[in-house]
């Protein structure tokens, strides 16, 4: 029981939440608009790498996050428009993509920073402390508090403006959304874009957040713990957060309890238990928005 | 086809633009799979284990399924092989193998079919997210089992199983890595090929495919259809990882031969769910995969570029209207050209 009051714990249950709480809420983005996203783990790596890419360029690790956010948001307008424009199958386009971020960050990776990984003087972003909050709140990276912000004010968004009504209204029906003379189209690229960057702000944490430095594929399957804390989080930004925390803890207790006898392997498996049970409603019901994944010809 | 030649030549065009010799790592690449006996005994033998789990995908597309979970059900088979493998002895060697076999195609079929058919079929749960969490939790329990502690973990330090008995294993056909294994893959192409085009349960399962509610119409049970075809999906990807675990690693480790469940949708995608096609796109995959490694040794050009390449082309498999909009979009502007020039004849 010691274990559970260590603040360390409950200090690198946060630090691990942050990786998937913005990945889960970009994937509701996406997917409140009507377009599957299984490619938060590509969109991830790319941030990842422009992060520190960016970062170790320009000497400045603020550049590096914009800049990083950028390329994620621009490999999500090239994913969007092939969903959107082209119609092609949005699980196979998300797997595309993260073959394809996969390969290229690897790629780019050895080609422009040689074999020996990315140069150890990156600047990375800084770390704060929250004074009168405890360890829990003492040196955790700036992004957590970034990522606690997002999580507000995309629910606000989502729920609370006419452009987040609007969003919703093209991934539940956008023929009616079309009648009401909305764009769907434009509105899908919006959600799809917004979510991807928010996906990339995740690999952003791990490479400059976290580290200073990029790993080939670094994010570790991050992209789909997120994407199971999405559908546990029932598609909404403060369930998908939420969801990422307990997630984050399965975690963080897995690392804590090694060498203790209990495996971290089967409390791995957490994640993907609870979403297949919330999907098949044994947990909680999840239900997709009604038009999630299928492509939509605007009327003439 | 068109897909892989215009990824093909974007690669080019990455390669080229830093500065490295396009021709000459392609010439590598094919010369490093096809090049030598030992090129070719490496790139057949990887093709096996993408074909098999490749005909179990393009089988779930045919009933309309996506079998994203390929990779857990790979490595549910491997488990299951190794387990019989150390576990049986005393068995004649062939029997042994085929007890291996039929297991591994079992608890793959029963991976992929029981929870994601039923939660599919009976909960509407869809089958890319269930199969996708059930290949981590395959992989996490893989790992729980060799472990250290674990119940599979064979003594020592490294994180492994112990060694399957060696009469159990697959003979060598052409070394280093061909084996009988190979058979296995051609067989069941054929056995696909003839289920799916020529027997009552193959027509069923591509009507519920084709249109769900038309089949439901003409009395074709859909939720039955949709566990048998995810079955049978998850059987052939288990029969993947049996069988290779049986031609090459021998047993139950974490190395560098992993992601065949993933590669072989991409199989399945290129080879438009036909058997024999998917007998070619794993051919060329594995090509890819093996040759790949070669560019990077001779040409410096690192191996990462073929998952680029892999990447371009699911992206352009899956964007075929890119095709038929880019065409019109020609004609569109050629019209236009024309009007404008007919109008200029007309004024004058």
């Amino acid at each position: 029981m010691s274990v559970l009051t260590n603040p360390q714990l409950w200090a690198s249950t946060l630090a691990m939440t942050v990786p998937l709480a913005l990945p889960a809420i970009g994937g509701t983005f996406s997917e409140r608009a009507g377009v599957v996203n299984i490619a938060m783990e590509g969109i991830m790596l790319i941030g990842a790498f422009f992060g520190v890419a960016f970062s170790y360029w320009t000497g400045s690790p603020w550049l590096g996050l914009v800049l990083g956010v950028l390329m994620g948001g621009l490999l999500a307008a090239i994913f969007a428009w092939a969903a959107i424009r082209l119609a092609a199958d949005q699980v196979v386009l998300g797997m595309a993509v993260n073959i394809f971020a996969s390969g290229l960050t690897a790629f780019l990776l050895n080609t422009l920073f040689g074999y020996g990984g990315t140069p150890p003087e990156t600047p990375s972003l800084p770390f704060v402390s929250l004074p009168g909050l405890g360890p829990v709140f003492a040196h955790q990276s700036v992004l957590l508090y970034v990522m606690l912000a997002i999580v507000v004010i995309s629910h606000w968004f989502l729920f609370h403006t006419r452009l987040g009504l609007r969003i919703r209204a093209v991934g539940e029906n956008p023929l009616a959304a079309d009648t009401a003379g909305l764009n769907v189209w434009r509105l899908r690229y919006i959600g799809v874009i917004v979510g991807g960057m928010l996906s990339a702000l995740g690999g952003v944490y791990l490479s400059i957040g976290i580290l200073n430095s990029f790993d080939v594929d670094m994010t570790n399957g991050r992209g789909f713990i997120a994407l199971a804390a999405m559908i546990f989080g029932k598609w909404t930004p403060v369930g998908s957060f939420l969801a990422s925390l307990l997630f984050g803890f399965a975690t963080a207790l897995g690392v804590a309890l090694q060498g203790q006898g209990v495996s971290p392997d089967l409390l791995s498996m957490i994640p993907y238990v609870l979403t297949i049970l919330a999907l098949a409603g044994l947990v909680g019901r999840s239900t997709p928005p009604a038009a999630d994944g299928i492509p939509y010809t605007p009327i003439r | 086809m068109l897909a892989s030649v215009v990824a093909i030549l974007i690669g080019a065009v990455i390669a080229a633009v830093l500065g490295f010799n396009p021709l000459a790592a392609y010439g590598a690449l094919v010369t490093g799979a096809f090049g030598t006996s030992m090129a070719l005994s490496s790139t057949l033998a990887g093709a096996v284990p993408l074909a098999l789990a490749g005909l179990g995908v393009a089988v779930a597309f045919r009933a309309g399924l996506f079998n994203i979970g390929a990779e857990g059900q790979y490595w549910i088979g491997v488990i299951v092989a190794v387990w019989l493998g150390y576990h049986l002895t005393g068995l004649p060697g062939w029997l042994h193998t085929l007890v291996c076999v039929v297991g591994a195609t079992l608890a793959g079929g029963l991976w992929g079919g029981v929870i994601p058919g039923l939660a599919k079929a009976y909960r509407g749960a869809h089958e890319v997210i269930t199969t996708m969490m059930m290949s981590y939790i395959a992989i996490y329990f893989g790992q729980y089992l060799i472990a250290a502690g674990g119940p599979m973990h064979a003594p020592g330090y490294n994180a492994q199983s112990p060694q399957i008995v060696k009469d159990a294993w697959l003979t060598v056909l052409l070394p280093p890595q061909l084996t009988t294994a190979v058979f296995f893959a051609i067989g069941a192409a054929l056995v696909v090929w003839w289920g799916t085009f020529h027997t009552t349960v193959g027509f069923r399962l591509r009507a519920v495919g084709a249109n769900p509610h038309a089949a439901r119409y003409a009395g074709i049970s859909v939720p039955v259809y949709t566990v048998l075809a995810l079955g049978l999906s998850g059987m052939l990807a288990g029969l993947a990882g049996g069988v290779q675990v049986l031609a090459l690693d021998h047993r139950l480790m974490w190395g560098f031969n992993t992601g065949y469940g993933y590669t072989a949708i991409v199989v399945a995608l290129m080879a438009r769910n036909h058997p024999f096609g998917v007998l070619l796109a794993a051919l060329f995959f594995s090509a890819l995969s093996t040759g790949g490694q070669n560019m990077q040794m001779v040409s410096q050009l690192p191996s990462s570029l073929t998952d680029v390449l892999t990447g371009l082309i699911v992206f352009f498999v899956a964007a075929e209207r890119i095709v038929p909009l880019t065409i019109a979009w020609y004609r569109r502007r050629r019209g236009a050209r024309a009007q404008v020039a007919s109008a200029r004849e007309g004024g004058r």
